[in-house]
């Protein structure tokens, strides 16, 4: 499907998407309330079936996080970022996706792990590759750890 | 009894099941990664696989770091994908930058990324014969991985962690005696392959471990994320090289290996599949590397215009997706490396389930788990 397209077939979805320009690839910032419902919609629509969630990560800026779904789609053949942003970034909740792409639920925690984003409803809400009681997310950029990282 | 459970250091959880720990180090998880396992005698109920014991922090690193030498770190995640790695972070510098590299570095990054799947295939075979208690097969398949690791190692002096390309092109040119040397090999190793199907695949043994282990449905394999030759062995069409061609894979014959019945036998058979198609592919660019130069001309330190970039390459394993985010300095703000390993271990906890826990063995052995990869 050709970028416009796309963007036409998304738009209808929900109100109050945003499509920045000169992406690199068709993009979507998405408001926080009713996230979970859009995505539900991306993976069922006909026209979309975005089945394949790529990767979730985030990006810690100054005065918020934001969070990056590349999505695709197997049948179809085209891929979507997909992006909310968090303002409270002392506070940091997103709603699960975990069980629309099974894969979220381990991508999840990871964000979580290293970047300190609760996702409610999420089943298994746990660091994923350090230790339990590891103290801050190091992804951060305001981490700070005097032993290990070494400012230049 | 119980007295004597105890002394073995097994816990009893729920419902009675045993609760233990395979690895972190057990020789069959390839490196540090702890399966927690429930058991019901020797049915697995319940798989919890715990990560992160070398968990190096590559993408909190690569912040402080300059795009060449991210390059470095990348050979340290999948280290039996290390060009395929590298290559994925120049062709997200590239494309950011707008470099239109020589064919000649196109073609020689084709080449060698076959080159290393081959040798990837081959390590993954002779290990998974081994884990499966066939040990001639680790020989079998050392003995020709070797020859692939004496190309490597000429050309750029490197036999594992090669860290060979730069964004625009390579560190240097190849090897006077290259096109000879991988035309000899694949001569060779023509001849040898046909030596894994006579040693392993034809096994009445081997097959009744594989055949109906781990069943993956299509579904699943999507919605997991599982990808490489452990997703197309369940039917799932995720070849990069085939669906978004980069480097010179437009300009090669190939066949997407795929099949759909979903077990440890269909992920064994398509990765077999895959090392005659990676042949296929070397033998129609061998001979046509065009002349000229080995790298586009670069400046010094490379700033990536201030935006997001995203690039997926096909690794041995499966997908690799790099996304750079960058605010226009030498360094970038965010770099994060979507992993094939990482989802492709994690549907264990979908398809062990049932299991016997030698089966597994032969089920993780079929995932071509490399754990570097996962903890990152």
């Amino acid at each position: 499907m050709e970028r416009e397209q796309l963007k036409e077939a998304i738009a209808r979805l929900a109100p109050g998407l945003e499509f920045p320009e000169n992406a690199q690839l068709t993009e979507v910032l998405a408001p926080t309330a009713g996230f979970r419902d859009l995505c539900k919609a991306l993976r069922s629509d006909a026209a979309l079936q975005f089945d394949y969630l790529i990767s979730m990560t985030a990006v810690d800026y100054p005065d918020h996080i934001v969070l990056v779904y590349h999505l695709h789609s197997s049948a179809l053949g085209h891929t979507l970022v997909l992006k909310q942003k968090l303002t409270d970034r002392e506070k940091a909740e997103a709603d699960t996706v975990s069980d629309l792409w099974l894969t979220a639920e381990y991508q999840e925690r990871e964000v979580f792990d290293l970047f300190g984003v609760h996702f409610n409803g999420h089943q298994d809400m746990r660091r994923i590759f350090l230790e339990d009681h590891w103290v801050g997310h190091p992804l951060r950029k305001d981490y700070v750890d005097e032993i290990n990282i070494i400012e230049r | 009894m119980s007295t004597e459970t105890s002394t073995l250091n097994l816990f009893i959880g729920e419902n009675d099941e045993y609760i233990i720990n395979m690895g972190p180090q057990h020789p069959s998880t390839h490196g540090v990664l702890r399966l927690e396992l429930a058991l019901k005698g020797e049915l697995v109920e319940r798989v919890v696989p715990h990560v992160g014991y070398i968990h190096r922090g590559i993408e909190k690193m690569s912040e402080k770091l300059p795009y060449p030498q991210i390059i470095h770190l990348t050979d340290r995640m999948d280290y039996l994908s290390a060009l395929m790695n590298n290559e994925a972070v120049c062709l997200a510098a590239e494309s950011a930058l707008q470099v239109e590299v020589p064919e000649r570095v196109k073609y020689v990054r084709t080449i060698l990324a076959e080159l290393q799947r081959l040798a990837s295939h081959q390590l993954w075979w002779c290990a998974f014969g081994m884990d499966l208690g066939a040990l001639t097969t680790f020989f079998y398949g050392l003995r020709d991985r070797e020859k692939i690791l004496d190309i490597f190692e000429e050309s750029f002096g490197s036999r594992l962690l090669h860290s060979y390309y730069l964004p625009g092109g390579l560190m240097h040119d190849i090897h006077p005696n290259f096109q000879k040397r991988v035309k000899e090999f694949l001569k060779y190793f023509r001849k040898k392959l046909p030596e894994y199907d006579q040693l392993l695949t034809g096994n009445v043994i081997f097959q009744n471990r594989v055949k109906g282990i781990g069943l993956l449905s299509k579904e699943d394999a999507i919605s997991y994320g599982v990808t490489g030759p452990s997703g197309r062995g369940s039917g799932f069409a995720c070849d990069v090289r085939k669906h978004q061609p980069y480097s010179a894979y437009d300009k090669v014959e190939f066949t997407e290996c795929l099949h759909t019945d979903g077990d440890t036998w269909a992920r064994y058979k398509v990765r077999v599949q895959e090392m005659w198609e990676s042949m296929h592919i070397i033998e129609q660019l061998i001979d046509n590397i065009p002349e000229g130069d080995y790298t586009a001309k670069m400046k010094a330190i490379i700033k990536l215009p201030a935006g997001e970039y995203f690039q997926r390459v096909e690794t041995a394993r499966g997908e690799l997706a790099v996304y750079i985010v960058s605010d226009g300095n030498k360094t970038p703000y965010r770099i994060h490396f979507r992993t094939p390993n990482f989802s492709n271990m994690f549907v264990m906890s979908k398809i062990g389930v049932g299991c016997k826990i030698a089966d597994l063995v032969a089920l993780g052995g079929s995932l071509d788990l490399v754990i570097p990869d996962i903890d990152r």
